[in-house]
């Protein structure tokens, strides 16, 4: 086609002068592809922000991790059934040190929440963690001042007590904390160090626990109470392996005879994880569900107007023709007029939902981030509308007989 | 002389309803270079129709039509529309400007449709604009003109592709008197200046600038005589 891209330059002026001439309409018209287009950026975004909250939670824990516990995390049915279970006792973490062959980090864990008190300083619900030599490898925690406590403290169950950052800004604020007595609970301990702040997590401090030596907590604070083993594998290919040689041994430790069920359960964070995908695969249906739906409206709305202007500009096709437009040339103006208007809905959509992310990051706790995938998508999406919903009315022009369209008024 | 347009035995028929109407009986006409003709005759005769035929906005049912050495008879649409980009300049009426154009817009759009560049088809625009004395309203939009302006950015249009007929129908229909004898002023100057022109009218005094005038009657040509100018 000679002179292709100087036809179709002229087309893009009308599509923008007709646009111009029909402000108002245009934008109404593509209502709805704003709303496709916005319903899914805007979920997008809030899923990457959750993805990347969710992604440091992960790694900050490990995925390498096995927790041997009562009840399993995700459970459908019959917590009846998990409540008459025996508790986890410390005769099952000494049994799995001794004849876990798969080189691991074994640890007994445990925990409540007390009142944690300094002079006239008081914060509530504390959350009052166990801990023992391994727990700062294995909980990846890392010491701001003083230090850790030593397999003696550990051993002798000490009342000493490791803070996190939270608890030394609002007990402490003016005061070095290492070396003074709170009160956690009933009981005294010890301050002999304070945790690294680690920050929020979907908008929950992390920094709002104390660590006591796992004895003390349960001479203080009561024995009756069951454990979780945390396993971790040393090595990550090793988790299937280290699942099986520790589910054989827990049965062993608890004495189950072949045809009993396991009476406990071994947890891992794939577990979340899949939860967690199959939530954001909801998330992400929904919104594709409401977009397509808004799409298709907006497409309607779009072949509509167009048909509108196509009968309004017969004078015009006219024109054009009887000046050597072809059939095609007309066509394409139309459908380049669809697609610019639609364009134009897809680039709004998308300032808005960069305001959305904006909004959402702000008021809520969840972050909210546009991903730029979503951007190229939102433009594809909308531009297709247009091209898709054009081709008729486009196809209508193109077939007007110039005689007729010359003598419309 | 050459020969431009050679109709051989047209015929036109339309079915309206279940009626068919004979809109053209058998025209036989040949149009030689640089002749100025009118085309003449009452509402009804077919004189429209012939104009649509000729201007290769319309086909025969019957009958042969060579424009150039081009069998227009055999085409398809897109071909007929090359035909009327490259060959043909109209001058309608209604004038038949686009609203929302400028001048300089309205006369660059036949060179748009055969491919022209931007500077090039800018400058024969402008040339043509000021040739039918309208230098000083390149810019303006149709409805910043008056009818006489905006019938002489027609011209411009008609005749800025170089056409081989520049093919006027009514052009002075909805002029004042005045205004109206300025563009019959300007077709004879374009006639002097060479180009082949027929006008499509029926006022007796318009048709009298041709140098030939066709009767049209029925379908059919009644007269065909040239006049005292030639």
């Amino acid at each position: 086609m000679k002179g292709f891209f100087v036809k179709i330059t002229e087309n893009f002026i009308i599509a923008f002068r007709a646009l111009n001439e029909n402000r108002m309409r245009s934008i109404l018209t593509t209502g709805g592809i704003i709303i496709g287009v916005l319903t899914v950026v805007s979920v997008a975004s809030i899923v990457a922000g959750l993805n990347e909250g969710f992604a440091n939670q992960i790694s900050d824990i490990g995925s390498s991790t096995l927790y041997i516990q009562k009840y399993p995390w995700m459970a459908h049915d019959d917590w009846f059934e998990y409540r008459n279970r025996p508790n986890i006792k410390m005769a099952s973490v000494d049994f799995l040190k001794e004849h876990v062959q798969t080189p691991s980090y074994i640890m007994p864990s445990t925990g409540t929440g007390r009142n944690v008190k300094y002079k006239d300083n008081e914060l509530e619900d504390i959350r009052v963690s166990s801990a023992t030599e391994e727990t700062p490898e294995v909980e990846a925690l890392d010491i701001e001042l003083g230090r850790f406590f030593t397999g003696n403290e550990i051993s002798h169950r000490k009342n000493s007590v490791v803070i996190g950052w939270d608890l030394k800004e609002h007990l402490f604020p003016n005061e070095d904390p290492l070396g003074k007595k709170i009160r956690v609970g009933e009981s005294h301990f010890n301050v002999i160090g304070v945790l690294k702040k680690r920050g929020k997590i979907f908008g929950q401090s992390q920094d709002n626990i104390v660590y006591i030596p796992i004895g003390a907590l349960f001479k203080n604070f009561g024995y009756h109470r069951s454990l979780t083993i945390i396993i971790k594998v040393k090595d990550p290919m090793d988790l299937e392996k280290a699942k099986e040689e520790i589910g054989f041994l827990m049965r062993v430790s608890r004495g189950l005879r072949p045809i009993e069920k396991d009476d406990f359960s071994i947890n891992q964070q794939s577990v979340i994880v899949d939860a967690y995908k199959k939530l954001t695969g909801g998330l992400y249906t929904a919104a594709i569900g409401i977009g397509a739906l808004s799409l298709l409206v907006g497409g309607i709305g779009i072949m509509n107007i167009m048909l509108v202007s196509v009968t309004e500009r017969r004078r015009e096709i006219g024109i054009r023709k009887a000046l050597g437009a072809t059939r095609a040339l007309i066509s394409l103006q139309f459908i380049v007029e669809s697609v610019v208007i639609c364009s134009v809905g897809g680039i709004i959509a998308i300032g808005l939902s960069f305001l959305m992310a904006f909004a959402i990051d702000k008021a809520t706790p969840f972050p909210a981030t546009v991903p730029v995938w979503s951007i190229f998508m939102g433009l594809g999406f909308s531009s297709f509308v247009g091209l898709f919903f054009g081709i008729y009315p486009a196809r209508q022009a193109a077939k007007l007989n110039p005689i007729d369209c010359l003598h419309y008024e | 002389m050459d020969k431009l347009i050679e109709l051989r035995d047209i015929k036109k028929f339309y079915q309206v309803g279940s009626v068919e109407v004979k809109a053209l009986r058998g025209v036989d006409l040949d149009i030689y270079k640089n002749e100025y003709i009118s085309i003449m005759g009452p509402s009804g005769s077919g004189k429209s129709t012939l104009m649509n035929i000729i201007g290769c906005l319309d086909t025969p049912t019957f009958g042969t039509y060579r424009l150039e050495n081009n069998n227009v008879h055999q085409m398809a649409d897109d071909e007929l529309a090359a035909i009327r980009n490259k060959l043909i300049g109209f001058v309608f009426q209604t004038f038949n400007l686009l609203p929302r154009a400028n001048a300089l817009h309205n006369v660059e759009l036949p060179l748009i449709y055969s491919g022209m560049h931007v500077e090039q088809r800018r400058a024969r625009a402008r040339e043509a604009l000021e040739k039918v004395g309208l230098a000083d309203r390149m810019n303006h939009k149709p409805s910043e003109m008056s009818g006489g302006q905006r019938q002489r950015v027609a011209v411009a249009r008609a005749l800025v592709n170089n056409p081989s007929i520049i093919l006027a129908d009514e052009p002075t229909g909805n002029l004042d008197s005045k205004t109206g004898i300025e563009i019959m002023q300007l077709f004879d100057d374009l006639h002097q200046a060479g180009n082949t022109i027929i006008l499509v009218t029926h006022e007796h005094d318009i048709a009298a600038h041709a140098h030939r005038i066709i009767h049209i009657l029925d379908g059919e040509i009644a007269k065909d005589e040239k006049t005292g100018r030639a």
